[in-house]
């Protein structure tokens, strides 16, 4: 059985030490922080914010007190507040030890593909750039393949890139894998899915 | 030099031109300037370029400018919660440079520093490197940013001293700051004006060298996503 969102996030937040100061994406990276555990993790909100709390409780909501997606959350007792280009001074600067982000595609060489497709509505990048460029390790949580059935991960990416040679793991659906020199090298394969499945499901070239 | 001013339009009188360019506050529709946004519309100028993180939602903040055809083209890294603004810039009416959210913030940092330009990772060998003048340092990559000099920075903080010291409110300080300091004339709305003597000078998050003009007004600071949790879970 490959892993649902939760497993994967549950699986993404084992990549987490203790003291790590670390920026969540939107989706199932933000489900990492139901999975920390014990372990003393700070997580950032690149809008500028470290030390993000869980969402308010009814009728608490402060609009001056939100995350980067835009939703109303909560302060800590150790939470620090500072504008945006302080903020992305701490992520170019390699304060931020880990970025935990969706994607589209990754290639083989660490592309990573994940803010736009050419002739469909174009949001933008807002900081995924910036934390690819800048943070000490991005790990990449994604379903392995598209709705068509088609890698995730390939040799060359297709799509406009965020970051070029930047992710350094992959947790998807079937398993976990590294990008190393040469492809990517599997890690661990997900509860009853086998190599040769994860292989059979990938583009990329597996070393 | 007397910085307050008695309403948003006062304070902007004799600042705006057609074809100028504001860096604005704000990042969603958390701590964005929404009474000098007001007093733009009703000033009726146009062919604006402004540099802000997004571009509001249809019927508040920037997207009330966009709404009345005022802006010519906007910086910003994120234009998501806008359909009037896709449907603009789909069209052809609308220019669009996206900015990555922290090159947008250090461009307004550098320009307010007197900073012409900047090397950043950020970007590099994407298409926001097009066109730009790449250099390797110790083996990376950089790209060159320039620092954005703005003719006008309109901002929103909590509190300020009549002198424009200014204090922000936990997240609703971000692009705020940076904006500010880029502007040739900076224009902040506060939710409080106090007397010189009652903000702690070591709590100052900008100081009022920043700031030219002040007003104080009632904000309606509107939330873009509530997301809470039910009282009977916690």
């Amino acid at each position: 059985m490959p892993w649902d969102r939760d497993q994967m996030a549950a699986r993404a937040a084992e990549e987490l030490e203790d003291g790590m100061y670390v920026n969540l994406g939107i989706g199932i990276p933000t489900l990492v922080a139901n999975y920390t555990g014990d372990k003393d993790i700070t997580l950032q909100s690149e809008n500028g914010m470290l030390g993000m709390g869980a969402f308010p409780l009814e009728g608490d909501e402060d609009p001056d007190l939100i995350n980067a997606g835009k939703q109303t959350i909560t302060e800590l007792p150790k939470t620090a507040y500072f504008d945006s280009a302080t903020s992305f001074g701490m992520i170019r600067g390699g304060k931020i030890a880990a970025a935990i982000l969706g994607a589209m595609e990754v290639a083989e060489n660490g592309d990573l593909a994940n803010w736009m497709i050419p002739g469909k509505l174009v949001k933008g990048m807002g900081g995924a750039m910036d934390l690819v460029a800048g943070v000490g390790r991005v790990i990449v949580v994604m379903d392995h393949t598209n709705k068509h059935g088609d890698s995730k991960l390939l040799k060359e990416c297709t799509l406009p890139l965020t970051g070029k040679g930047v992710v350094n793991r992959i947790i998807t659906n079937l398993g976990v894998l590294d990008v190393v020199e040469g492809g990517l090298k599997i890690i661990e394969c997900a509860e009853g899915v086998t190599e040769d499945e994860l292989r059979a499901a990938t583009e990329a070239t597996i070393v | 030099m007397k910085k307050v001013y008695g309403s948003a339009a006062e304070a902007l009188d004799g600042v705006l031109h057609d074809g100028m360019l504001i860096a604005a506050g704000g990042f969603g529709l958390c701590g964005i300037p929404e009474l000098l946004i007001d007093a733009i519309v009703e000033s009726g100028v146009k062919d604006l370029t402004v540099a802000s993180n997004n571009a509001g939602v249809d019927d508040f903040g920037l997207g009330k400018l966009l709404a009345t055809r005022q802006v010519k083209k906007m910086m910003s890294s994120y234009v998501g919660e806008n359909a009037e603004f896709m449907r603009q810039y789909l069209a052809g009416e609308l220019e669009l440079e996206f900015n990555p959210q922290g090159t947008l913030a250090e461009r307004m940092r550098a320009g307010g520093a007197g900073i012409a330009g900047f090397y950043t990772r950020t970007g590099y060998g994407t298409q926001i490197g097009d066109g730009k003048e790449v250099k390797v340092f110790d083996g990376d990559h950089y790209i060159l940013e320039r620092g954005i000099f703005a003719d006008l920075a309109i901002v929103k903080a909590w509190k300020a001293d009549t002198s424009g010291n200014a204090i922000f409110r936990k997240t609703a300080r971000n692009f705020n700051p940076p904006a500010a300091m880029c502007g040739k004339i900076c224009v902040m709305e506060v939710e409080e004006i106090v007397e010189p003597g009652e903000l702690e000078p070591d709590h100052i998050h900008l100081p009022g060298i920043y700031v030219h003009r002040l007003i104080q007004g009632e904000h309606e600071k509107r939330i873009e996503k509530r997301t809470v949790r039910k009282r009977e879970d916690a």
